[in-house]
């Protein structure tokens, strides 16, 4: 995976609609604390643990991480829990952007104020423009995910309202610098 | 300007006039609930944030409920509950239900209202999605995730946009066999789950009036499962005689403009409601128990926030009074205080616990989330294999209660009795 200035290129790995926080991360690995480091560790090598078992693998098995940099995803992604182990364990597995169609609000402002993965929106469902495997570009000052293979441009949403948290590296930095609660 | 129940209270939380839908607003909190899966996460961010020896917000704001893995050997689960034990001390907070003490309670979710935790018209969060449960009281309350709650910890204070407001009018008598978890199974099948997302939903109409407290939380509790920030009911007569029941402090309801203007308006006729279920594996996958009588069962559960409360249990009994369980039958009440009314609420001379020992229910379990979410291994009711559950509780993705190959359908308490006599999916008044 390449990041540089505002480039993010990686392998994807493509999901589906309302991929829920228990496909992201199942219930029996609610017991590791995502502050304790090797806890988080622990977490990201169970990163999707949870979907089918006819589906594709999302770590590695020897490394414990993820081999895709960027996840795509149609509707909904993250419904259910307010679990932030699943933004956790994505970011912990070495996933740093979801391109979703749509997210569950909860799971989004889990990434916002986590900063754990880059919760961008696609313009058009991409989970049948990309497969398992293929390499992606995104750009993120011009708002785009490129399929490198062909070259083919895919729109990003605007962030939106949440951008200042994010620009600010997350809800904590955010609220300091507008002065909500003290400098740390 | 006028304004729905929820924006009221956000305005007032937020110290506005008013606010309209998709203001950003700092809201001052007045509840923060979390529990052993979340809180040791929710207070490491707190100290690493706000400094080792930081306070809490209020000591009184922050109510810890352990509920998730509290009967299990699995020793990360005791080590958590030991990290809120610790925290609890250190700041010395008032509301901490711990396990193995008389104080435990059971799930946070029917322990925050029954210890007087829910007032009208205040704002609540915790780092639990179905926090949504306690709009049933008029409280605005939503689910959110560690970093927001150990925000919220440490400044009492969390940036919410104020959501649109979809409005579900529900006119109508409900029939006999009908229970608040048809209905907002029905609700959810027809806006499917992310039908509400970021939106709240609001439930108003005769038949929301009709409700218990109980069932009201039912309908709220599954809000999250349409993607909703919040569910809502307002405030009346039966909400403030409970909830002064269970507090002596003082409390100021909240109640819309009846005309404030919302996204959308959904209007139904509940007398034409009829016993359903969602199949496997989302809460949108609405069918009637009828159109799925042939699906056979391998266990019955009842229990869960949204179906272990002591209604669920009447409603449960006054199936299985009298008749024999085919398949295993296992409930978990959702609280302590539930539990004891088990042997205090009797039908006919009989209490639920005896109905539920001569039907052949397995013994009944001891209060907590137990396999509603899975859970560690060696959890009461968990699946492990391709069982076939029939379940009270409000998820059936895939593995949701442990076993990927398990096919869970979520159901009313009498629907979830019904199957447990015959084996097989059962509308109860075929029964």
């Amino acid at each position: 995976m390449n990041q540089k200035n505002n480039i993010l290129r990686a392998k994807v790995y493509v999901a589906g609609d309302n991929i829920d926080t228990d496909q992201i991360i199942p219930a029996h690995y609610l017991n590791l604390v995502p502050t304790i480091p090797e806890e988080y560790a622990k977490l990201g090598s169970y990163a999707m643990a949870g979907l089918p078992s006819t589906a594709l693998p999302f770590i590695d098995e020897t490394t414990g991480r993820t081999p895709y940099g960027i996840m795509i995803a149609g509707r909904n992604f993250g419904c259910g829990s307010s679990r932030e182990h699943a933004p956790v364990a994505i970011g912990a597995a070495g996933c740093k952007a979801i391109v979703a169609e749509s997210y569950a609000r909860i799971f989004f402002r889990n990434c916002v104020a986590t900063g754990e993965a880059y919760p961008y929106e696609s313009e058009t469902l991409l989970t049948s423009e990309f497969k398992t495997g293929d390499e992606a570009e995104i750009n993120t000052e011009e708002g785009t995910i490129t399929r490198v293979s062909d070259g083919a441009v895919f729109k990003l949403k605007e962030i939106g309202a949440v951008g200042p948290v994010i620009a600010a590296g997350g809800m904590f930095k955010y609220a300091r610098e507008i002065g909500i609660i003290k400098q740390g | 300007m006028k304004m729905t129940i929820t924006e009221k209270i956000l305005a007032r939380a937020s110290g506005s006039q008013s606010v309209k839908p998709g203001d950003n607003v700092w809201v001052d909190v007045d509840i923060l609930l979390t529990h052993d899966v979340c809180g040791p996460g929710t207070i490491g961010i707190f100290q690493q944030e706000f400094g080792r020896n930081a306070k809490v917000f209020n000591r009184e704001g922050v109510v810890i409920i352990p509920d998730h893995y509290i009967f299990t050997k699995d020793e990360k689960a005791h080590r958590n509950v030991d990290i809120l034990r610790e925290f609890v001390k250190e700041q010395d907070l008032p509301y901490y239900y711990d396990p193995g003490t008389p104080a435990y309670c059971g799930v946070c979710h029917l322990g925050m209202p029954q210890h007087g935790h829910v007032r009208p018209g205040e704002v609540i969060v915790g780092t639990d999605s179905h926090t949504c449960s306690h709009g049933a009281l008029g409280a605005f309350a939503t689910g959110i995730g560690n970093t927001d709650a150990g925000f919220v910890m440490g400044s009492g204070k969390i940036l919410l946009k104020v959501p649109e407001t979809l409005r579900f009018v529900l006119n109508g008598k409900k029939p006999d066999f009908i229970s608040a978890k048809d209905m907002i199974l029905r609700i959810i099948g027809d806006i499917g789950v992310d039908g509400a997302t970021y939106c709240a939903m609001e439930f108003v109409g005769e038949a929301i009036n009709d409700l218990s407290i109980d069932e009201r939380i039912t309908i709220c509790n599954m809000a999250i499962e349409a993607g909703a920030k919040n569910g809502i009911i307002p405030p009346d007569e039966k909400t403030i005689e409970f909830v002064k029941s269970r507090t002596l402090k003082p409390f100021v309801p909240i109640y819309g403009d009846e005309d404030a203007p919302v996204l959308k308006t959904y209007t139904y006729d509940v007398s034409t409601f009829v016993p359903c279920v969602a199949k496997p594996s989302s809460p949108d996958n609405y069918a009637t128990a009828r159109d799925v009588k042939d699906v056979k069962l391998d266990r019955s559960y009842i229990g869960s926030c949204t179906g272990g409360k002591i209604t669920d249990f009447v409603m449960a009994a006054e199936i299985l009074k009298d008749r024999k369980v085919t398949v295993e039958t296992c409930l978990v009440p959702a609280t302590v205080e539930i539990s004891e009314q088990l042997i205090s609420t009797k039908i006919d001379g009989k209490s639920l616990l005896e109905i539920f020992v001569n039907a052949g229910c397995e013994p009944v379990a001891p209060p907590s989330c137990a396999a509603c979410l899975g859970g560690p291994i060696d959890t009461f009711g968990r699946t492990h294999s391709d069982e076939v559950v029939i379940s009270t509780t409000n998820r059936n993705f895939i593995g949701r209660m442990g076993s990927k190959e398990a096919q869970v359908y979520l159901a009313s308490p009498l629907t979830a009795a019904a199957s447990a006599v015959t084996g097989h999916i059962t509308d109860p008044r075929d029964l």
